[in-house]
């Protein structure tokens, strides 16, 4: 259990870290790679939650798909010297997030949750197969979001194919 | 005091915000984009927080959190696509260039 503690508290730090550098890193192409070590630190917090499947999948998808999308999409645009300044909002979008933060906390701990003490399921491989596709499982959901993804790169091919 | 589910609450409640302060103040549209990603990726955490600590045995937090990675995926994708479309339009992508509408 102390292991597990201390693995999320450097998690912790590492994600909200890295999220940090992604805003206030001016270097676009190092944002990206920081943007690389908060998705890394977010699949070590979905192992200390036990959920083995997802922490695979975030590192297969966002670590290995998405962060290469986004630098793709860096290299192509030619923004690096740019930079990433703010705009005009800059002190209103801070003042907004910070309080959502303060509202949500307050909400949060003033919040009496029923937490169980049940044993998280180990592995969740089998269970999230059968949640997903079995009897009573989101079948249609599935379907639909497969539609979607197609939908999605196809409209991806069509808005950059070279006239 | 061991790490429980506000701890993980509030770890995605900052991560969020962080997300959202990039969102709003950002010039920089790939920028604006790794910031969605940083939000749908707090929300993520609370899903499957609430799925270990609340519902251990039904998983339904990490269902929704599989949908949630989907729709990132298309909207990464898409969104990526836009971005590098009016980049050859318009050879920017500073939001506050891209003013098409205006009148």
């Amino acid at each position: 259990m102390i292991g597990l503690d201390i693995a999320f508290w450097v998690l912790a730090v590492v994600c909200i870290a890295a999220a940090l550098a992604v805003v206030l890193l001016q270097n676009v192409f190092r944002a990206a790679l920081t943007l690389v070590l908060c998705f890394l630190a977010v699949a070590g917090l979905y192992v200390t939650l036990s959920a083995d499947f997802l922490a695979a999948v975030q590192i297969l998808i966002y670590v290995g798909g998405i962060s290469i999308l986004v630098i793709l999409a860096v290299m192509l645009t030619r923004e690096v010297q740019n930079g990433s300044p703010s705009n005009k909002l800059r002190f209103p979008a801070f003042l907004v997030a910070l309080l959502f933060v303060i509202v949500m906390v307050y909400a949060l701990i003033n919040t009496s949750w029923q937490v169980s003490t049940a044993a998280p399921l180990v592995p969740t491989v089998l269970p999230l197969a059968s949640k997903l596709l079995g009897q009573g499982g989101f079948i249609l959901a599935v379907e639909i979001a497969a539609t979607l993804l197609l939908a999605a790169i196809l409209g991806a091919i069509v808005l950059v194919r070279e006239k | 005091m061991s790490v429980g589910l506000e701890h993980y609450l509030i770890l995605s409640t900052v991560l969020f915000s962080i997300g959202l302060y990039g969102a709003l103040s950002k010039r920089n549209a790939i920028v604006i984009l790794m910031c969605v990603e940083i939000m749908l990726n707090a929300v993520n955490i609370s899903m499957v927080a609430f799925s270990r600590f609340i519902t251990p045995t039904l998983l339904t937090g990490q269902v929704f959190a599989i949908f949630i990675i989907v729709v990132a995926v298309s909207e990464a994708a898409v969104g990526l696509a836009i971005i590098i479309a009016i980049y050859r339009n318009r050879e920017t992508i500073e939001t506050t260039d891209i003013d098409f509408l205006k009148g």
